[in-house]
């Protein structure tokens, strides 16, 4: 019996019937696809695959895989632990000014990562205010370090986690934590134990999409981190580097890029769909 | 003549020391004023009825902890909960206010058993105990075999039961009820109300239920609050209010024929051992507290003992004529032979029935209700 | 599988060009409304200053003429040209980029190289960090910016690297010369190597010093320029050759820092 009716209640979401989509549809949506797809594809064709592997095992590409996986996923972190709670501030309080707090966040998105990186130079750099007193006191230069790198990939991440995160929170909306708080839970007990897993799909999908960009992430990065291998050279650094004389290499280490990307992003999915724990 | 009201339950000794629920909230949201002087006595069920937009939901908030009212005092148990004149304002998870509204609101990522569990874990209970303390609570809302499911997998009346249960787990000092049946199907909230009612009488739990629905404060409530334009504009016994409306809104919610008694076979028995014959809404015992109730609409009015059966057929004497839009309403008056509790029923007939009848107040008239249009609910005792 | 292979060009093209596809069509269809016609130049990034000098003057002489440039690193702009990218002329800043093309058969007849740069190294106004040769660039206390090797600048950088018998520590290897000095400007490394047109470009933002290996052999840089093969403006990408390697062109090459070749 039990059985039965949870067959039912599974059941009844695989096999909803779908309205038929008007057909206007479907055209740009293939066109669209392709766009995206098709030039993708067309890198594995390129791809010079008797040499693939001595081309992605260079040096300078496993440095490049290696400081691109550890910067990546670093700022995701650190897309999370700051934007995590900027989210909770635009979705839930009501400072004053909040329409114009959610304007500068997506500011990144908007501006040409190469002007990101210069305006975290002027802020960070050897003569920027910030980095004036940051090499005054602790005798620390942030640019040309992975630590900029991060800086710098951080930067362009946060918009994608905090509007992805901002808009599950108010999807959810605050009738789950009111319940909590009259079921006596502290907001602190109400955020960890309900805020966060009724948005986690949101705050997944939100990671994903920071880490994806955070790995592509390329005029930021070169304009305030450098570009020295091992240190500051990514993946997108050195494919631009590579692409000026070694076109094979830079195809190769995209695809790599790519693999990676997609990897990432079928893990996390799977695990959404599969329902929250 | 014994007045109906008499039949029914009176509110508990009205305790003086302040324990129970005091709410003074005076405050004005848009071009709306709220200005309520509320009690609610420990283990006494009030109602609180209202038309849209009469602050009800306002009332709530600030119950809970969810608004801070420019004016309001709140105690509970001898606690101040909120004193806007001194600036208190207990939070709303240290009030020990419990909450159960329209949607069950169960917690998507937490098995059943783990939301009944949430607050006593909040409190600080060890795991297992609360675990331990969630099944009994789910076995007492009669859905201890779904304890593992996840809310997604429940229907409708299985989630609000599972939101009752984790509402009393955490022993609250006050529960608000806030529509907790409306957005259930027909068919699944009779039970519900049932399950609910039975706990609440049983725990004897201090509760104000918001409603618009007559059938629910019938059934749980001890006394009446109505509320109109954010003021108080009627209070009582349940049953005493809705035979009586002074409001025009309690007149229109109550525009409802109660009869109060037990129930038995058939329907419900009367004080005087009369019989209304009716269906019950929900499982009731012979013998339990009732009420029989049904539309005015749905009497008909003879002067002559009307003829067939199965019906219920009673001798009245008309007490007034109380025109109504569409309608003329014949307010009923107990006849000294017949039954005592004819007394306060109304009939809705159209103007041209009552003209080819030729009443005036002071005629003996039969009141004729058909079985299938009684319903018979089990009452507050 | 041509097309596929032609679809991939197109899409490898558009990937690495980017910003150039705007500057694609090098005009068919304009030549109908007869004066109005635009030239397409992809030129070193270290000619940016004086070819957008000249552009005036090459307007004026020749009426209803819209000179365009695209200016980038030489190896991407090789690169653009042997992908098919539409534009008239190409102007590197190394024989081997202009090779590059010549090999895939994109320039029309013999290049013509008509400058030459050297390389400075760039600092700080007053020179505070006392930088006198390559030597003293070495070690954690100056940090220096250079081009990374497969650029040209980058190439002449280890050139006269080998000629010193020295090995830079550089905090990061730059795509581009511009970038490079750009570090220098914004005071976020104490040095860098550049060419003295970029020195001479900023107007005093920094200060050249002079060293010995910058004449060395494969330090200094020649600037080859060709017409590219199947150009509809021809006969204008001559014009401008020739403009360039005339009186006017001379003068501002000098100008700028360029010997004259």
């Amino acid at each position: 019996m039990t059985r039965a009716v949870t067959r039912t209640g599974r059941g009844s979401r695989g096999s909803t019937v779908s309205l038929a989509l008007p057909w206007p549809v479907w055209v740009p949506a293939v066109v669209a696809f392709g766009l995206i797809a098709v030039p993708v594809a067309g890198l594995i064709v390129r791809t010079d695959w008797p040499n693939f592997a001595a081309l992605v095992t260079t040096d300078a590409a496993l440095d490049a895989l290696w400081l691109s996986l550890k910067t990546g996923l670093t700022s995701t972190a650190l897309c999370l632990v700051l934007g995590g709670p900027l989210a909770l501030v635009l979705a839930r309080s009501n400072i004053p000014g909040l329409p114009f707090l959610r304007s500068v966040v997506l500011l990144p998105l908007v501006l040409p990562p190469v002007v990101g990186g210069l305006t975290l130079l002027f802020l960070l750099g050897r003569t920027g205010p910030l980095g004036q007193l940051l090499n005054a006191w602790f005798g620390i230069t942030v640019p040309f370090s992975t630590e900029a790198v991060v800086i710098a990939q951080t930067f362009v991440a946060m918009p994608f986690l905090v509007v992805s995160l901002e808009g599950a929170l108010r999807t959810a909306g605050e009738r789950y934590e009111v319940v909590a708080a009259t079921l006596g839970a502290s907001p602190l007990t109400a955020l960890r134990r309900v805020t966060i897993p009724v948005v986690l799909p949101g705050l997944i999908s939100g990671s994903v999409l920071a880490f994806a960009r955070a790995l592509g992430e390329f005029g930021a990065t070169i304009a305030f981190a450098g570009n020295l291998q091992g240190t500051t050279q990514t993946l997108p650094l050195l494919i631009y580097i590579q692409s000026q004389n070694d076109l094979d290499g830079a195809v190769a280490m995209s695809l790599v890029l790519v693999v990676v990307a997609v990897l990432v992003i079928v893990a996390t999915r799977t695990r959404d769909v599969s329902g929250v724990r | 003549m014994k007045p109906l009201s008499s039949y029914l339950r009176r509110p508990p000794e009205a305790a003086s020391d302040g324990s129970g629920l005091a709410a003074r909230v005076t405050t004005r949201r848009g071009g709306f004023t709220l200005d309520v002087d509320l009690r609610v006595e420990p283990g006494e069920v009030v109602a609180v009825l209202g038309p849209n937009g009469s602050g009800k939901s306002t009332l709530l908030g600030t119950l809970a902890g969810l608004y801070a009212p420019e004016d309001a005092r709140v105690t509970l148990g001898g606690r101040v909960l909120l004193d806007s004149a001194d600036g208190t304002a207990v939070p709303a998870h240290r009030r020990r206010v419990g909450m159960l509204s329209q949607q069950a609101l169960l917690f998507p990522h937490l098995s059943v058993r783990d939301n009944v569990a949430f607050g006593p874990r909040c409190a600080g209970r060890p795991r297992r105990e609360a675990a331990a303390g969630a099944r009994r609570r789910l076995d007492d809302v009669g859905v201890g075999e779904l304890e593992d499911r996840r809310p997604a997998e429940l229907s409708g009346g299985q989630a609000q039961r599972v939101a009752i249960a984790r509402a009393l787990a955490t022993e609250p000092e006050l529960l608000l009820l806030d529509e907790p049946f409306a957005a259930l199907d027909i068919d699944a909230a009779p039970a519900v109300r049932s399950v609910l009612r039975r706990l609440v009488r049983d725990t004897g739990q201090t509760t104000l239920l918001v409603t618009h629905d007559v059938v629910d404060a019938v059934v749980l409530a001890d006394r009446l609050v109505v509320l109109a334009e954010g003021r108080i504009v009627e209070q009582g016994p349940t049953a005493e209010v809705l035979a009586r409306p002074r409001s025009a809104f309690a007149a229109r919610i109550a525009g409802l024929d109660l009869v109060t008694g037990v129930a038995a076979d058939g329907g419900l028995r009367t004080p005087d051992g009369g019989t209304v014959f009716g269906a019950a809404s929900e499982p009731v015992d012979d013998g339990e507290p009732a009420v029989a109730v049904f539309a005015p609409t749905s009497v008909a009015v003879h002067r002559e003992h009307p003829e067939g059966s199965p019906r219920n057929v009673l001798p009245v004497r008309l007490a007034a004529l109380e025109p109504q839009g569409q309608v003329v309403r014949l307010r009923a008056a107990a006849v000294p032979q017949g039954p005592p509790w004819a007394d306060g029923l109304a009939a809705d007939i159209t103007p041209a029935a009552v003209a080819e009848l030729g009443v005036e107040p002071g005629d003996d008239l039969w009141f004729a209700v058909k079985a299938t249009e009684v319903s018979v609910h089990p009452r507050s005792r | 599988m041509i097309s596929a292979r032609r679809l991939v060009l197109t899409a490898l093209a558009a990937a690495v060009t980017l910003g150039v596809a705007a500057c694609g069509s090098s005009g068919g269809e304009q030549q109908q409304a007869a004066p109005a016609r635009t030239l397409t130049i992809s030129a070193a990034a270290s000619l940016t200053d004086v070819y957008n000098q000249l552009k005036p003057q090459f307007e004026q002489a020749h009426p209803g003429t819209t000179v365009r440039f695209n200016f980038g690193g030489s190896d991407t702009l090789a690169q653009q040209v042997v992908q098919g990218v539409p534009t008239d002329v190409l102007a590197t800043a190394s024989p081997k980029t202009m090779q590059t093309a010549q090999q895939a058969g994109r320039i029309e007849g013999q290049p013509v190289t008509y400058a030459a740069n050297s390389l400075q190294i760039a600092v700080a106004p007053g020179n505070p960090k006392q930088i006198a040769n390559l030597q003293s660039l070495v070690g954690p206390q100056v940090t220096e910016a250079i081009c990374q090797p497969t650029v040209p600048c980058g190439q002449a950088t280890q050139a006269a690297e080998r000629a010193a018998g020295v090995t830079l520590d550089p905090v990061s290897q730059d795509p581009d010369v511009r970038t490079v000095l750009q570090r220098v400007t914004t005071r976020n490394v104490d040095a860098g190597i550049v060419y003295v047109t970029d020195v001479k470009a900023t107007n005093g933002q920094v200060q050249g010093v002079d060293f010995p290996q910058a004449s060395a052999q494969g330090a200094g840089q020649t600037y080859p320029i060709g017409v590219v093969a199947g150009s509809q403006n021809a006969d204008l990408g001559q014009q401008w050759i020739q403009f360039i390697t005339g009186p006017q062109g001379d003068a501002a090459l000098t100008q700028a820092g360029f010997q004259l070749k």
